[in-house]
């Protein structure tokens, strides 16, 4: 138990203190200018997300006539190492800020930093990948911007008629979608979860492609938490698996014929948010709005209801097989080929099905 | 500087205001397989569709009760919504919460992540103001209806807290005496570990989630963490309080009696604005029924699963589609 005189060195109220008390985002929307990409690294090497996000704000960027940044944040090693990928990607400008406390990923420096960036340059848009660390900051260094932010975009497009950026976002429930903007608050925030947009093929380097560097400095005022330790094993890339296949609630807790299945054709086994959530399949084998966006040339989707959270995760495939006891489940309005019956009756026939064709083949 | 006011009964004499105070930020959802599109009018019917704790709130309330358990103090509940919340935060009291706040203004309405989390973070300081202070803030890592996961990260940011997002555990962190606190792995040269991070306040040690691993941070109180889905086991409530929950007294705010800006909250205080509602389920499928015994439908199955991962896929597909 905490007893108040342990306290007694504390000198903080919880009480509001934000910039944000100002009510007002650092500049006038006519003076926003330019898309901003953040490239998010780690130890010198991207995220994959940071790329497809280049992809498509080269597109936006086109249609709005503006030039298009990639920003970088982190330690002068770090970034050293990344310029000339990062010029390779397409971009107009890249812009570097760089401190040593920038050499993890920690909320505060890295949102004052961006910050700091952000008031001096004037973006008029501002793109994060919906990652761990791309969620963490955005929604702090939205507040601390007074600005709008629309998560988790399915896709983002240019309102022609005012030029302003136009988020689409899965809204609950089966289907319907929202489009979100942000009329007046500068810079307009949005995140998009890795997968949604394909990395370009190829990208080329832009003949007036610029590097600069932009003063930010920190303080240990914003170094308030400390990593004392980072585990990072190799995860699992679902959004390059050529196939997956998906548990749902109706697998009941059992994963075995799924990953079996998975197996046999060289798939990942994916999930829903209500097999995560009962511990049947790890976070990180999660499809959907709030897991990763896939884009296989197959995905079998078993005992699994539907919902447009989860469908749209599916949305890129290019085929869609569903297995579902229940009829009127949503998941048959966004399959290719259905079978309204109890997977674990058709599975173990599909299972031998496939196994005979394989020693047929050897 | 010290204004706290520790040790001074709560003024609304529920309980007094000494010890470890954690709030968990909590919201009422309907549950989103239950949410039903009326296809004629393309709007949500939420009609039909029962009302739950959002799901990973309960996860940020296990772990509240779970830390009061072990290390003493109070757990509040703070919610944001009409009315009706109210028999959700009194579930809250059952499950072992000893205070329920509920911030209700038709003025709240239509409040984007921006005024939704200062609009909360208000709620926070009222409650700072009411208790002697806020020791740890505790939200899920996202509500299911919205699914941003911005709110926490806003709140904090409003107050001026350090932050972690998707957090699997928390300890208090060893003492002041600084044995066993070190900075490693941080990439930066600390000469004095122990002493560069050995804090008056009292700390913490988080475990916060990432892609493929985990991470471990030192973190001084005040502070707001979400609470990563899955974390725990949220407990069930407990009957022989409910008896007592379902009568007790929620604490409803309004707009004013959080001081709240009028220009911050609400419709008027978001930044966003919702351009359009559109179906979903962009791509056409061709949503074909494949009937047969179970051995047919295995075959069918086994073929097209084939076709789609080489090259024979057309006619594959045309074969089945023909039976």
């Amino acid at each position: 138990m905490v007893q108040a005189e342990e306290r007694k060195g504390m000198t903080t109220t919880t009480r509001l203190r934000s910039p944000a008390l100002a009510g007002r985002s650092p500049y006038p929307p006519e003076e926003g200018r330019g898309l901003w990409v953040w490239l998010e690294q780690h130890d010198g090497v991207l995220e994959g997300v940071g790329r497809e996000l280049l992809g498509k704000g080269r597109m936006l960027a086109d249609a709005l006539g503006v030039p298009l940044a990639a920003v970088l944040l982190g330690n002068r090693q770090h970034l050293a190492g990344l310029v000339e990928e990062a010029l390779s990607l397409g971009a107009d400008e890249v812009l570097l800020g760089m401190d040593p406390l920038l050499s993890r990923y920690t909320t505060e420096p890295y949102t004052a930093a961006m910050d700091q960036l952000v008031r001096a340059e004037r973006p008029a848009i501002l793109l994060l990948g919906a990652t761990y660390d791309g969620r963490d900051l955005a929604g702090r260094l939205a507040v601390r911007l007074y600005t709008g932010l629309t998560a988790d975009c399915t896709d983002l497009s240019i309102e022609p008629e005012t030029g302003l950026l136009v988020g689409r976002v899965a809204g609950f429930g089966g289907g319907i979608e929202a489009l979100i903007k942000c009329p007046v608050h500068r810079p307009q925030m949005a995140t998009v979860r890795p997968g949604v947009f394909a990395s370009p093929a190829t990208s080329h380097q832009r003949p007036q492609a610029a590097v600069r560097e932009i003063a930010i400095q920190l303080g240990a005022a914003d170094r308030r938490v400390h990593v004392l330790e980072r585990v990072v094993h190799e995860g699992i890339d679902l959004t390059r698996a050529p196939a997956v296949v998906v548990g749902g609630g109706g697998l009941r807790g059992d994963f075995h014929l799924i990953e079996d299945l998975a197996t046999l054709i060289d798939a990942e086994v994916g999930a829903t948010r209500v097999a995560v959530d009962q511990g049947w399949a790890p976070r990180e084998r999660q499809i959907g709005q709030t897991g990763t966006m896939v884009r296989p040339r197959l995905a079998i989707a078993c005992g699994v209801s539907g919902a447009s959270q989860f469908t749209v995760g599916i949305d890129a495939a290019e085929m869609v097989i569903a297995i579902n006891t229940d009829a009127e489940a949503p998941i048959f309005d966004v399959a290719d080929y259905a079978v309204v019956d109890d997977l674990f009756k058709v599975l173990p026939p599909l299972l031998a099905e496939l196994r005979q064709a394989e020693r047929g083949a050897v | 500087m010290l204004d706290r006011n520790v040790g001074m009964p709560g003024t609304n004499g529920h309980y007094p205001s000494t010890g470890f105070h954690l709030v968990v930020c909590v919201k009422a959802v309907p549950k989103p397989e239950e949410v039903r599109v009326n296809q004629e009018t393309r709007t949500l019917d939420r009609g039909s569709a029962r009302t739950e704790i959002n799901p990973s709130d309960m996860h940020a309330l296990e772990m509240a009760l779970a830390l009061r358990d072990r290390y003493g103090g109070r757990v509040s509940l703070l919610s944001m919504g009409p009315p009706l919340f109210v028999p959700y935060l009194q579930v809250g009291l059952a499950m072992g919460a000893d205070g329920a706040y509920l911030l209700s203004d038709r003025a709240f309405g239509g409040a984007d992540t921006l005024a939704t989390s200062y609009t909360l973070a208000k709620g926070i300081e009222r409650l700072a103001q009411q208790m002697g202070n806020c020791d740890l803030i505790l939200c899920g890592e996202e509500s299911s209806d919205g699914a941003t996961g911005q709110v926490p990260a806003g709140i904090a940011e409003w107050l001026g807290l350090p932050q972690v997002t998707f957090v699997t555990k928390v300890s208090l962190a060893t003492s002041a005496n600084g044995d066993g606190v070190r900075i490693a792995g941080d990439g930066m040269v600390v000469a004095q570990p122990d002493r560069a991070i050995q804090a008056e306040a009292p700390s913490i040690q988080v475990h916060r989630e990432l892609r493929g691993g985990h991470e471990l941070l030192h973190v001084p109180l005040p502070a707001l963490l979400s609470v990563a889905t899955g974390a725990n086991v949220p407990r069930f409530l407990d009957p022989a309080r409910w008896t007592w929950a379902k009568k007790a007294e929620v604490t409803v705010w309004d707009a004013p009696a959080v001081a709240a800006d009028p220009a911050l909250i609400g419709a008027p205080g978001s930044a966003t604005q919702v351009a359009g509602l559109e179906q979903g389920g962009r791509s056409e499928r061709r949503r074909h029924q494949i009937h047969g015994t179970s051995t047919e439908t295995a075959r069918a199955l086994a073929a097209l699963i084939r076709g789609a991962l080489s090259i024979e896929r057309g006619q594959n597909e045309r074969e089945v589609e023909r039976r």
